[in-house]
């Protein structure tokens, strides 16, 4: 019964990605997921895409200077984001999709801010499942 | 507000639920399913603060269409993302597939291959791109509506139809005072003294006259070939000549058709948009700003396209 349950929430899932996002993808490591925890250091509000800046310290203790974007304002609007969703300083943990070539760059996912609270991205990218069908 | 978790809303009013591991597993399944239509509408359903869409008013019936009338903010009677998506239009989207192949010309073929998207199965990395339309050069006409699709503001004169567009604050004048497309744009001759000649433009010469009353049709043509006509980079030659038709389907509704007539670069007319529905808004409704930005499109390159795809 657990199995067909998980397998017909798994189907869910799976249908709500179907409509994924058409973003430019060449440069994504596509499906691949990261969850990091660091300090914003910049907020930029803009087209073609927001900015995310932030620094994450790795496991050999050396400090890493992430850049995650976002889609452009008005399509981050309503789904909660503002230019103020963010000041510099704040603790967040960003779930993001990197890049191919190893670079600390990705496309954010959702951020959960430092007051609990989560922004999801609205791109169409499920934050936990790899699987979601893509363009 | 109307607000894209509405619909969530009310379906978690409906819900019950029973305890223990039942009570886990049912409330696991229902929070997916409520997830699923947000993670839709991320794409198939984005909604601007504010809009109306069909969804909202399902119980609603509309009234009868005016009278040749086309005015009013319209906005995709489905929510953002129907009809157009980023690889192109959502009937016929750049994906390799046979049955999604334009048919090209062997220099509409060409011109296509030449051009370097960041959107579509030809697609690149921003980085390496050609797209004139990244680096803020003129997206043009059809490209502003068959990839920046937003909301549509439409006025009416006695001699003209203006739309004003979401992106970048553009607006289209469409000659409803009897003038014909100059058959040929480059030495137009045209019927009423003292109009200057087009030369090529980004966004065409267009004319436009009512077949019925409840249906606009406009002809453009004067198109620089600089432009592609979507995100995909399917190209356009200076030979483009673009039909709009717009249907008043009823009080609430209108129905955007375009279609594609390039007979450089394609063998036949083909569709592009066919019968996408918009809803009308209240004449208070805020339109977003949208503007491309040289000087922040050159920190994203630096910051992001650039190192993302190794290029210094």
């Amino acid at each position: 019964m657990r199995r067909m349950l998980v397998a017909v929430a798994s189907g869910v899932v799976l249908l709500s990605c179907a409509l994924a996002a058409h973003h430019a993808n060449a440069v994504f490591d596509l499906g691949k997921r990261l969850t990091l925890t660091g300090t914003v250091t910049e907020w930029f509000w803009a087209n073609p895409h927001c900015l995310l800046r932030f620094d994450v310290k790795n496991d050999s203790g050396e400090m890493m200077h992430w850049v995650a974007e976002t889609q452009a304002p008005p399509n981050m609007t309503p789904f909660g984001w503002t230019k103020q969703s963010f000041a510099v300083g704040d603790q967040v943990t960003v779930t993001l999709e990197p890049v191919k070539n190893g670079s600390p760059l990705g496309r954010i996912l959702q951020v959960k801010l430092p007051d609990g609270k989560t922004l999801v991205a609205g791109n169409g990218l499920s934050p936990s499942d790899g699987s979601g069908a893509r363009p | 507000m109307n607000s894209g978790f509405g619909i969530r809303d009310s379906r978690f009013g409906r819900m019950s639920v029973g305890s223990g591991f039942s009570r886990t597993i049912v409330t696991a399944i229902a929070l997916l399913t409520l997830l699923s239509p947000a993670i839709r509408g991320q794409q198939g359903f984005r909604r601007t603060p504010g809009a109306v869409y069909d969804v909202d008013v399902a119980d609603k019936k509309s009234g009868a269409p005016p009278r040749r009338d086309l005015s009013g903010i319209w906005e995709f009677a489905k929510g953002g993302g129907e009809g157009i998506q980023a690889d192109g239009a959502k009937a016929i989207p750049s994906d390799g597939k046979p049955e999604h192949e334009l048919p090209f010309t062997p220099e509409g073929r060409k011109a296509f291959i030449n051009n370097k998207p960041t959107y579509g199965f030809t697609q690149v990395p921003s980085a390496l791109t050609n797209d004139p339309m990244p680096g803020c050069d003129p997206q043009g006409f059809p490209r502003i509506v068959l990839h920046n699709a937003h909301h549509e503001q439409i006025l009416q004169t006695a001699t003209q139809v203006v739309i004003l567009y979401q992106f970048n604050k553009k607006w289209r004048v469409i000659w409803t005072d009897g003038r014909k497309l100059p058959a040929n744009p480059e030495v137009p001759g045209w019927d009423i003294k003292g109009s200057p000649p087009p030369e090529a433009r980004f966004w065409g010469y267009s004319v436009g006259r009512w077949v019925d009353d409840y249906t606009f049709v406009a002809d453009s043509n004067g198109f620089d070939d600089r432009t592609w006509l979507d995100n995909a980079g399917r190209p356009h030659s200076d030979a483009l000549h673009v039909i709009e038709t717009y249907h008043r389907v009823d009080a609430d509704h209108l129905e955007k058709t375009i279609t594609i007539d390039d007979p450089k670069f394609y063998t036949r007319p083909w569709v592009a948009l066919d019968k996408l529905p918009y809803r009308l808004q209240s004449p208070s409704l805020e339109i977003p700003e949208q503007e491309c930005v040289p000087s922040e499109t050159a920190k994203y390159n630096q910051l992001f396209a650039n190192p993302a795809a190794d290029v210094k």
